[in-house]
Order: C-alpha cells, then structure tokens, then sequence
C-alpha cells in the first residue's frame, strides 16, 4: 500500500434532510468519512441507515427533495496531466460532476441494478457508454473492453449477451453488468452499494477478486455498502457502523469484529446467522429503527439499547477514542460509565472466532 | 414445521421445460425438465448460481411466462394450460410472488399504501377506509416499517425498505402459496431476521407454502424444510435441508456449501472455496436421471456418476 497516505475522499459534518408529504426526514445527522488511496472502508447498518444516501451525496446525484443542511464533501484527483486537485462535490453542480467525476474518477455500483439500467438499450452499448464520451475510445476497442469485462464478471457467451437487453438478463447478471459499467472508464474511488446480494457465493467470490485485483493492479480505493458481514469480513481494512443518519462506530476490521464496542454493534455482530447453532429462532435487535421524521434529544439508539443509561436519554454521545483507529459514540465509553461488557452469548463467538483464526495459523 | 406431506402437494412442477429464443442462433434453456413438490405449509428452498433459471422458475408458476413444456398443478388444479378468468382471479389472490428487484415490480407512480393496499381493493376485502388503513399499518409495521411511510413513493425509501413494501404486498392476501425471490437479500441480518421470523409465524398462523429463492446457503438452512438444487436449468438434488447439508452428494452442490463465508475476518481473507466448473467436470445433466440417496434425498446424474458420487 501507498507508503505516506494520500487522502481521497473527506467527508465531514454531512447533515441532509429530505421534504416529504409527513413532514421533513432528518436522514442523515452528522456524518463523518474519510477514505484513504489503495484502502477499502465497508459501511454497514440498519436498513434505512443511510448508506446509500451518504454515498449518492458524494455523486452530487442526491434526489430532488432533499436539503443539505451542512457538510463538506471533499474529493482529490489528478488532471491528465499530473496536477492535483481538491474539490467539495457539494459545491459543484450537476452537470460539472457528470463531466469531470462521475464515472470516470468516482463509479458506483447501485443497489438496485434496474434503476441505473436503461431497458431500451442493450448491455452492450451501455457499457461501452462511458468509454465513448469520457475518452473518445474508438467503437471496436470499447466494444472489445466490454465484451472483456463481461468475461470477468463471470458472464459466460459474453459476445452474445453484449446484445441482450437488461430484462433478458437474470437478477446477478445485471448487477454484473453495472459492476461492468462502473469499471469500464477505471475510476480512481469505485462505491459498491451492496454490489454482491443478488450473488451466489461463488459468483460474489469472483466479483470481490476481480474488485481485489483492480484495486492492486490500480491503487483505486473502494467503498463498500453491506449488509453482508461476510463480505466485510473478505474485504475491508477499516468498517464504519452506521445507525439512524450517523457513523456510531469505526475502526479497523479486527477492532470491529473481534472487540466491538457499541451496543448496536453487538447487536449487529449478534444477528449474523451461524452456521454452527441450531436455534429455532434467529436473534433480532429488539424494537424497531428511529423515525426520522420525529427527532428526541440524546442517544438514538438509547430506547433499543438494554444496557442504555439515564444519560443516553438527555445527550447525545460524542465520538470516545478507543485506539488510534478505533473508537464509538456510547457513553457506556465514558469513564464515570457503570463498567458494562457485550453480551455472553457474543462473547463466547467471539472467542470462538479467534480460536479458528489462531488454529488457522493466523496471528491476531 | 408443520408442513403437511400427506395430503396433495399445494403445487406440483412436472417436467418444467422454458426456453428462450433470444436470437436465431442462440436460445437460452433457463429450465431443462424440473420436476418438484411443495406441500401445505412446506417452506422449499431453491438455490443455485446466478442465472441457474430460479427466479424463471417463479415466474413460470405465476404463469407470466408460459411453459415450452411440462405441467404445473396448483391446490388440485392444472394451470399450466389455458385458464379461465375466474380461475385467473382465484389464481391470483392465493398465489404471491414476491420479486427481486423491488425497483422493477413497483408502480412508480404510486403511493405505497395504493400498491400494498392494490389486493385488498380488488377483492373488496375491507368495508371502510379506516378497515383499510388499519389493515395497510398493520402489515407495514409487521415488516418493520411505520405508518407515515404509507404515503411515499417507492424511490423514496431505502432498498431494504423497497424490498419490505413487496413483502408486505404479498402477506397482505394470506396466500396458499408465496414466491420468495431474493426477498431478503437486501435487508441487513437484524431485519433479515425480523422478516424470517415473521414469514414463519405466518406459516404456523395460516398453512402458507413457501418456495424461498436465495442464494444465502445460511438463511435458506435456517428456513427451509426441504432444498432443491439447480444449476444450468437442471434440479441436480433434492433433499430435506438436513440431508443436503449433512450428506451433499453432487459435485455442484458440494461446492455451493463449501463457499459459504463465515464471519470471521482472519479466517476469510486467507480461505479458498472448493471449485467446479460444468465444462471440465466431464458431467452431462442432460443425460442424467433421478437416483435415490436414502429418505427423500434425490441426486439427478448417470448410474457411473452416482456410484462415483457416492463411493466418496
Ligand atoms: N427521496 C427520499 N425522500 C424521503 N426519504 C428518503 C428519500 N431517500 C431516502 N430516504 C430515507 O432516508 C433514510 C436513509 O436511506 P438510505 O437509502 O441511505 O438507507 P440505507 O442505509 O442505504 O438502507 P438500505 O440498507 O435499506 O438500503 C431512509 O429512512 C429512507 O427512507
Ligand atoms: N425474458 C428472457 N429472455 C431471454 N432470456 C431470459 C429471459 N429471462 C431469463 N432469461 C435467461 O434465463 C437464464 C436464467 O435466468 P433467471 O433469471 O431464471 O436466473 P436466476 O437463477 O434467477 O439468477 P439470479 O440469481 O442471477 O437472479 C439466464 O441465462 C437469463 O439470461
Ligand atoms: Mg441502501
Ligand atoms: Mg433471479
């Protein structure tokens, strides 16, 4: 890896709010992000978290009835000819971003494959899109670079699939191809949101090594938004947790998995299906998410939290640092906090997940 | 669970043939002569690669495509040849299809509450707007979403909340039968699980079947009583979930499990997955017949290949 880091992308402070029919929805509180080259950073949380939001602001491709409330979105690139250059995406505007940035310095891989495809149009040409207008790439050459990339994202007759619309395609090999899309101009930050749900394991093996590669090959830092712990656990060197509009905890990926610190990160960590048990019931964390649309004073998560104090019910918990990398908004944090630790059950998987990783040869 | 093996099956797939003529020279076998059961309050698991022809299969069922071959019996009644209006209508209530890409099979222009609320309007399954809304909350909320969502736009909510508006539409009717494809897939574990649980309380409520699409080998465990296996259109083994997990006898299917990732960052980075690949494998599906493991556990292939299956 880059030996002094460079810093790619800044995210600070961001706070958005979106106008609807019930009233406004705070969706995103503050949040904070950054991002270094070569690195890949996983962003999980709750459905409704703001994942996806997050990242679309730092497209500048954030739907018509939102307001950004404040925040800076920093991103640094290099011209064509060398010189570096630093620019807060929330300051330009669409059309300059579609210009200089989307797709061909930042790409992203959406949720949703059927909302970045166009049905009228076969996969083919959509993928050689991008090369055509970024780079002026000739017609054979980008028709060639397609058919490439729809070999390495695992679709087999590749030339004859370039002619398929996107309904002729199944569920994964759409996303596949908006993995093909994203790739195809080489961005210097590739943004996956949930990249992999709609694939087989051993498809989504592929996709996250061809992603890997990339990355090696190029130096491209990556983004990744799941749900999958899985994959988390495959690919990222730093996790931030995310909860109600906010980042509530992050570090690197040992620090997460195996000594988290937030409530809501052990319930997460908790949900994770195991292979191992045999419960006739699959743990959930208890309640539901805030509603946005109705904001209370202090810890969001406080009214889910069994182990929430008095004080999460009055104030909100600043960020407390754990290690240089690591470290959780809780005021279980605190030092005048009652000393509460995760829960058993948790505890022993954990320990149960170092031992394999140990037995593996692997030093932690 | 409860499932009820003694009666009919609540859907019967026989010989399942659909092909796609994409152009004169190239026509894609999405399903080659599938052949499966589900009973009365049986959850069906059916897993495979992407593009192994699952979610055709579902569609199939619907009857939004119809057969090249094979016939399709739903509680007593063949569906895969013409059907009358009414027929249709009946057809349409007790069967569900919950689909992939929320985003796709969403009105756009409607109301979350107009697209949940669609089934209830045409059959009249309410006598005031405050039945409806009352009906319309409480199945948001069983999903995990609140009440002031009903009056959003499906692109105004997140993907896992999209995928929860197409759940809901489907439980609304209490079905017979509910087609699961992928419907989980974009939901984090806590919600997962929330949904998983749910659906099954719905099962023990009502009787529904499920045939559950996934490819999250560990969710599909969890949920199913019996899986089936399918890889280039083929089913290629069958079993109850406990069989295909304890004793998977083919090639493919052994390979789809040892995939599976665990969560363990220190474990994962440095694991390698069991390979296949059909090509090489010198197998032919086409040829292959079905072969009795033991129990109700099925593996579709030669004489010579299950004696080499099986001698391991
Ligand atoms: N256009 C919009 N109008 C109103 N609310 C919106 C809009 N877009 C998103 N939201 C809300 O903002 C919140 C965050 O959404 P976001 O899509 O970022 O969630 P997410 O973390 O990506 O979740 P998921 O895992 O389900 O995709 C959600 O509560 C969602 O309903
Ligand atoms: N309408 C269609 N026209 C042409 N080909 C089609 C059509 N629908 C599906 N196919 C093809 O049929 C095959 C099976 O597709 P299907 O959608 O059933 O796969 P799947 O198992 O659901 O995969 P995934 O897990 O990726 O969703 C694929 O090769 C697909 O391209
Ligand atoms: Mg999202
Ligand atoms: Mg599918």
């Amino acid at each position: 890896m880059a030996e002094a880091k460079e810093k790619i992308l800044n995210i600070e402070n961001l706070d958005i709010t979106f106008r609807t029919t019930a009233g406004p929805v705070h969706a995103i509180r503050g949040v904070n992000i950054d991002l270094y080259k070569g690195e890949t950073v996983a962003i999980v949380g709750e459905s409704g978290s703001g994942k996806s939001v997050t990242m679309k602001a730092a497209m500048g491709i954030l739907a018509g009835n939102s307001v950004i409330n404040s925040g800076t979105i920093e991103f640094s690139y290099k011209h064509e000819d060398g010189t570096p250059e630093k620019v807060d995406i929330l300051t330009k505007d669409k059309k300059w971003i579609r210009r200089h940035i989307n797709g061909k310095r930042m790409a992203m891989v959406f949720q949703d494959p059927m909302t970045s495809l166009n049905p009228t149009m076969t996969i083919g040409k959509q993928i050689m899109e991008g090369m055509i207008w970024h780079f002026k790439t000739p017609r054979q050459e980008a028709w060639n670079k397609a058919v490439e990339l729809l070999k390495e994202v695992g679709i087999e007759d590749a030339e004859k699939r370039m002619k398929n619309y996107p309904h002729q395609l199944s569920g994964g090999m759409r996303q596949r191809v908006v993995i093909a899309i994203a790739l195809s101009c080489n961005p210097d930050l590739l943004i996956c949101d949930e990249p992999t749900t709609a694939l087989d394991v051993t498809i989504q093996a592929k996709i996250i090594e061809l992603i890997r590669r990339v990355q090696k090959e190029r130096g491209i830092s990556v983004i990744y938004i799941t749900h999958d712990l899985g994959v988390v656990a495959k690919v990222a060197d730093y996790v931030n947790v995310m909860y109600a509009g906010k980042i509530v905890e992050k570090g690197n990926i040992n620090e997460i998995f195996y000594d988290p610190r937030h409530p809501y990160t052990w319930g997460l960590l908790s949900a994770m299906p195991d292979l191992d048990t045999d419960d006739e019931r699959l743990y959930t964390i208890p309640g539901s998410p805030p509603n946005l649309l109705h904001e209370k004073p202090g810890d969001a998560f406080a009214p889910r939290n069994r182990y929430a104090l008095v004080l999460d019910d009055k104030a909100e918990p600043p960020m407390f640092r754990i290690t240089e990398t690591h470290s959780a908004a809780t005021w279980l944090l605190d030092p005048r906090a009652p000393k509460v630790e995760m829960p058993q059950e948790l505890k022993n998987r954990i320990e149960r997940m170092k031992k394999e990783a140990m037995a593996n040869g692997s030093r932690l | 669970m409860a499932a009820d093996y003694k009666g009919q099956p609540i859907l019967a797939v026989e010989g399942l043939k659909q092909y796609f003529r994409v152009s004169s020279s190239f026509t894609v076998k999405a399903v080659d002569n599938v052949s499966f059961r589900i009973y009365p309050g049986e959850t069906y698991g059916l897993v495979g690669e992407s593009g192994s022809g699952k979610s055709t299969i579902g569609r199939s069922v619907i009857r939004l495509y119809d057969p090249t071959a094979g016939k399709i019996t739903f509680n007593g009644m063949d569906i895969s040849k013409k059907i009358s209006k009414s027929d249709s209508k009946a057809l349409r209530t007790q069967m569900q299809m919950i689909f992939q890409d929320p985003m796709a099979s969403l009105n756009p222009r409607k109301k979350v509450e107009d697209i949940i609320g669609e089934g209830l309007d045409i059959h009249h399954a309410y006598s005031s707007r405050s039945e409806r809304k009352q009906k319309i909350d409480a199945i948001l909320a069983k999903v995990g979403l609140a009440p002031e969502h009903s009056s959003r736009y499906p692109h105004q909510f997140s993907g896992g909340q999209r995928q929860r508006v197409g759940i809901a539409r489907a439980l609304i009717m209490n079905p017979k039968l509910i087609i699961a494809d992928e419907c989980i897939s974009a939901l984090d574990v806590s919600i997962q699980a929330q949904v998983v649980n749910l659906m099954k309380d719905i099962q023990q409520e009502t009787g529904a079947a499920y045939l559950f699409i996934a490819h999250d080998l560990s969710m599909v465990k969890y949920i199913s009583d019996r899986i089936g296996v399918l890889h280039l259109g083929h089913l290629l083994e069958t079993g109850t979930t406990d069989e295909i997990f304890e004793n998977p006898v083919h090639p493919y299917t052994r390979s789809l499990l040892s995939a599976i990732p665990s969560p363990n960052p220190v474990l994962e980075k440095n694991r390698t997955a069991e390979s296949y690949d059909y090509r090489t494998s010198g197998l032919d599906y086409t040829k292959g017949t079905d072969h009795h493991v033991s129990g109700s556990h099925y593996v579709k292939c030669t004489d010579e290949e299950f004696q080499r299956f099986t001698a391991r």
